[in-house]
């Protein structure tokens, strides 16, 4: 009798842990840590708590010290105007990075495109290929480059551009911030804008064609319209990341560049500030939200 | 085709390859320059691989990096398959919703937001960081990379050929491991080494979970490069995008020569008729 | 090739049989997705031995029979019996009947044998055995050659082969085969009708064939259910099912058909006078097995192999006779297909055998031509 139970459970119990093992650990390891980022957020007195050697020992004791909420620290965000710039030049440089990575990556999809059936495979190899690299070293990459001193400096002088002595200032600026981004993320950009034009019936194009519609305009009413679910994915994989980017801001923008991601690593690591870097954790991903749940439905329907 | 837009065409696919490849390309270039300052050329010298070799930090955070990567993206990579299967196959349960919110926000979420809430759960829970918070922290990050790549694979998978094998007699938790696991292997095997890059590469989310002993190497270059551009850290990026564009294309090469073999096979019976 | 095994001359009809026992059941079986009902209080006999083929348009639930027997999916309501036995609850790999899939869902990381073997090593059959018995089987579809090839190294026939070797090997009591030789082109397809015929005889086994093609259901099986919107609409043997449409609708599924639409002005000893107000005729038929009342509103259906074309008028005082104009002419081949219009408008197929190398056709567009058909050459479909 058990063993015919367990029999006819075995194939019940299979799916049910094939549900529950994932399902546990994205729970416990994603969703719980912002319940506790959001309590943490909301305690009174500054933790301080120095990386490698807790001044709090006891469980008990960080519990307790949690125990009396308040929004003071959400306060504090909205009285220093640093927290607020920081958000909104985060929202613009995403914003302006977004639109750049569109306006450079479209050419290069609709290139690989409409390459040679033959070619295309290796073309989309060599797309992702950087993004296999790590992200850190191709940052660094660019300090090389854009330094007053660097390559770039160095070819416009030769080219008689610039004076010997003259030296171009773009390092530690937004604009190495930008170009640091649109070359980080054009993968990103790149592969959902290919699938969606490469799935692109080139009959269409020759109908278009036939029915007395020039090229420049059967892109505009024809191909653009089709690619759209590419465009809208391939921004959305670009823009959230992006407001909330560290490393490319940290070494290329200099102290010129306010970014909430950097913000919140120095609240952490140089303030030990848990709670303000908590609150301020809590209100980027209360802003993200809404772009976040719009980006899983559109990525629920492909 | 017309001749202007193929023209427009190779430009801009010239272009983009360029900008994609020239930082890294001179970035190699540099890390055989004998001169220290990175960006004047002093001639060609190896010194900074032998001084690489004799860095014992380095050498212990490439250790550590490779531990960190090659558990949790073995970890990752069951984790994700699983997740990629529920995706796939139960439309409908409690808290599916929520499931697939919980696959997919990973991928866009920025990375101080996740590594500063897993930190916060691993200080609240009192487990001590170090090594195995970095490779609970990689998994959860790289799972979701791993479900993306599996549920892709499984979407053109023949739901027909698991039916064959129950109809055969063979139990559903064997049909996976003869059948199923076997036909999305390009996939697992895809999604293990995104996972695997992906822990190498990661930067912020072990800055923040990291404890003593488990500094990896992006915390270690980033530290370096904090403190100025040297060409031993173009010396360690050479070595580090060489092993992984080595391992990316041998591994495209050979899944694409199994299709192309396969193609001819189906052709040439094709044409016997 | 299968070799014959010599003319099948049996008389097999176990359902004509009153103690004969069903070896498959379905009771009052309901099969619904959401709110749509795929299978509609379905009951259904099947005898042991019997070739049986389903028929109807796509979508009208026949694999969703299948596969409820093959254990894939749970019956709504109802209950499906195995030689007696409730299969309800059994999984399908714990249950005897073996099936070939649509798309043949061969292992494409096996070779042919792997594949064949595939269902014999879950029974834990020792080596040797299962050697013989791949070897018996190849032997059967006749691809002892291939045993070592993989899948995509085979064309779409040899392929259909091993996926039939496959479900064949472990002996199953019932072969299910959905739609098995659709993917074959057409002068394939009839070889290979008959050698499945062949080999249901010479294993003894119980095949229950989906089709939505009628020639292949009624060339490979003993009986035929037609299918429609989940319920059975027929079910007899081909010919019962040509000849003696229980419906309007298998009449126009299976095979072509005209249909007159009329009052039935008289009963007696059988044969019914229908008054075809539409076509100003009067029609003369038998009613068959129906009850059939004078007043009620029917339709007379009839073949157009079973209507005459002639130009002379037939003697005054014969029934069933139609006048109409050829309206179209359609060469087939073997037959020619004569559209005649009749006086009200209404079209009549007629079809003749091309039994000459006609250059002339004795009948010709335009013609004025009698349609005339003996009284028990259609059938009476009521309302
Ligand atoms: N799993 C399912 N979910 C919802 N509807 C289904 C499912 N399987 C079949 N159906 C529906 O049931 C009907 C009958 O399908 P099927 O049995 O495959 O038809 P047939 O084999 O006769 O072409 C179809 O309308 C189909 O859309
Ligand atoms: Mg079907």
């Amino acid at each position: 009798m058990a063993e015919r139970w367990t029999q006819a459970m075995r194939p019940f119990l299979a799916k049910w842990a094939l549900v529950a093992i994932p399902y546990l650990w994205s729970f416990l390891f994603f969703l719980a840590p912002f319940l506790i980022i959001f309590k943490i957020s909301l305690s009174q007195t500054a933790i301080a708590m120095p990386p490698y050697t807790p001044v709090i020992n006891t469980l008990g004791e960080f519990w307790s010290k949690l125990s009396d909420f308040s929004f003071d620290n959400y306060i504090f965000l909205t009285e220093d105007p640093l927290y607020y710039s920081a958000y909104l030049s985060s929202l613009r440089i995403a914003l302006v990075s977004t639109v750049l990575l569109l306006i450079v990556g479209y050419p290069i999809a609709y290139g690989m495109a409409r390459a040679p059936k033959s070619v295309r495979n290796a073309l989309v190899m060599a797309v992702i290929l950087p993004f296999w690299t790590s992200f850190l070293i191709r940052v660094y990459a660019w300090i090389g480059i854009l330094k007053p001193e660097g390559l770039i400096t160095i070819a416009l002088q030769g080219l008689g551009i610039l004076g010997p002595g003259e030296q171009i200032h773009v390092y530690n600026t937004e604009t190495a911030v930008f170009i640091g981004i649109v070359y980080s993320y054009l993968p990103f950009m790149v592969l959902p804008l290919y699938a969606a034009l490469e799935k692109l019936d080139a009959t269409l194009l020759e109908a278009a064609a036939d029915l007395g519609c020039p090229p420049t305009k059967s892109f505009w009413v024809i191909t653009f319209p089709l690619s759209l679910p590419g465009v809208i994915a391939g921004c959305f994989l670009c823009f959230i990341p992006i407001v909330g980017e560290f490393v490319i801001p940290d070494l290329l923008g200099g102290s010129e560049t306010l970014m909430i991601g950097k913000t919140l690593w120095a609240e952490f690591f140089n303030n030990r500030d848990w709670p303000v870097s908590s609150a301020v954790a809590v209100v980027l991903l209360i802003i993200l939200v809404v772009p976040i749940v719009i980006f899983q439905n559109q990525q629920k329907k492909v | 085709m017309n001749k202007t837009t193929s023209w427009f065409n190779v430009t801009s696919l010239v272009f983009g390859f360029a900008f994609l490849y020239v930082p890294i390309l001179i970035l190699v270039v540099y890390s055989f320059n004998a001169s220290k300052l990175v960006t004047v050329w002093g001639g060609f010298s190896a010194r900074w691989y032998v001084e690489l070799v004799h860095d014992q930090a380095i050498i212990d955070a490439a250790w550590v990096t490779i531990r960190v990567g090659i558990l949790s993206a073995s970890f990752a990579t069951v984790l994700g398959t699983m997740a990629a299967l529920v995706l796939d196959r139960y439309s409908k349960f409690h808290g599916r919703a929520l499931f697939s919110g919980m696959v997919y926000a990973p991928l866009v979420m920025p990375e101080v937001i996740t590594g500063l809430s897993l930190l916060l759960l691993f200080v609240a829970a009192g487990f001590d960081r170090g090594f195995w918070s970095v490779v609970i922290a990689h998994t959860t990050l790289t799972m979701c990379f791993v479900a993306v790549v599996v549920q892709s694979r499984l979407i053109t998978f023949d739901r027909s050929l698991e039916e064959a094998a129950l109809d055969l007699g063979c139990p559903p938790v064997k049909t996976f491991f003869l059948i199923t696991l076997p036909l999305i292997l390009p996939g697992v095997v895809a999604g293990w080494m995104l996972a695997f890059t992906l822990s190498l590469d990661d930067l912020v989310i072990a800055s923040f979970n990291t404890g003593p002993g488990a500094t990896t190497l992006p915390i270690k270059i980033y530290s370096m490069v904090r403190l100025g551009v040297t060409p031993e850290i173009n010396a360690i990026s050479t070595i580090l995008i060489s092993v992984i564009a080595v391992g990316v294309i041998v591994a495209s090469v050979l899944s694409h020569r199994s299709e192309v073999e396969r193609e001819k096979a189906e052709r040439a019976v094709f044409l016997a008729g | 090739m299968i070799e014959a095994v010599g003319p099948i001359k049996r008389k097999f009809a176990p359902w004509d049989d009153p103690t004969a026992k069903p070896f498959i059941r379905f009771e009052n079986v309901t099969k619904r997705f959401g709110d749509f009902t795929a299978v509609d209080n379905l009951t259904l006999d099947i005898y042991e031995r019997e070739f049986f083929a389903l028929l109807g348009p796509s979508g009208c639930g026949k694999t969703t029979l299948m596969r409820m027997l093959a254990g894939f999916e749970p019956p709504t309501e109802g209950r499906i019996l195995l030689d007696g036995k409730d299969l309800s609850g059994i999984p399908p790999y714990k249950r005897p009947v073996n099936m070939m899939f649509q798309s043949y869902a061969l292992f494409p990381h096996m070779t042919v044998e792997g594949n064949i073997a595939f269902g014999l090593k879950q029974e834990g059959m020792d080596t040797a055995q299962i050697n013989t018995r791949v070897a018996e089987m190849l032997e059967l579809v006749k691809l002892g050659k291939f045993a070592k090839r993989k899948p995509h190294q085979l064309s779409g026939g040899q392929r259909q082969r091993v996926a039939l070797a496959r479900s064949l090997a472990k002996r199953p009591k019932v072969l299910l085969l959905d739609e098995p030789l659709g993917a074959l082109d057409k002068k394939l397809r009839e070889e290979t009708q008959f050698e499945l015929m062949d080999i249901q005889v010479e294993l003894g086994t119980t095949f229950l064939i989906v089709t939505h093609d009628q020639e292949e259901a009624m060339t490979v099986s003993d009986r035929i259910a037609v299918m429609n919107h989940g319920v059975i609409a027929q079910i007899g043997t081909a010919s019962e099912i040509y000849e003696q449409p229980a419906s309007r609708y298998v009449a126009d599924f299976v095979g072509d058909i005209n249909l007159i639409d009329g009052t039935v002005s008289a009963v007696e000893d059988g044969v019914a006078t229908l008054r075809c107000a539409g076509v100003d005729a009067t029609i003369v038929a038998e009613t068959g097995t129906g009850e059939v009342a004078v007043g009620a509103e029917a339709g007379f259906a009839i073949r157009p192999e079973k209507v005459q074309i002639t130009l002379e008028a037939p003697p005054a005082g014969t029934p069933n006779v139609l006048s109409g104009e050829v309206w179209d002419i359609g060469y087939l081949g073997d037959i020619s297909v004569y559209r005649v219009r009749l006086a009200g408008g209404s079209i009549v197929k007629a079809t003749v055998a091309n039994l000459t190398r006609i250059v002339e056709r004795p009948i010709t567009w335009e013609d004025k031509v009698f349609l005339t058909w003996p009284a028990d050459a259609g059938v009476i479909l009521l309302k």
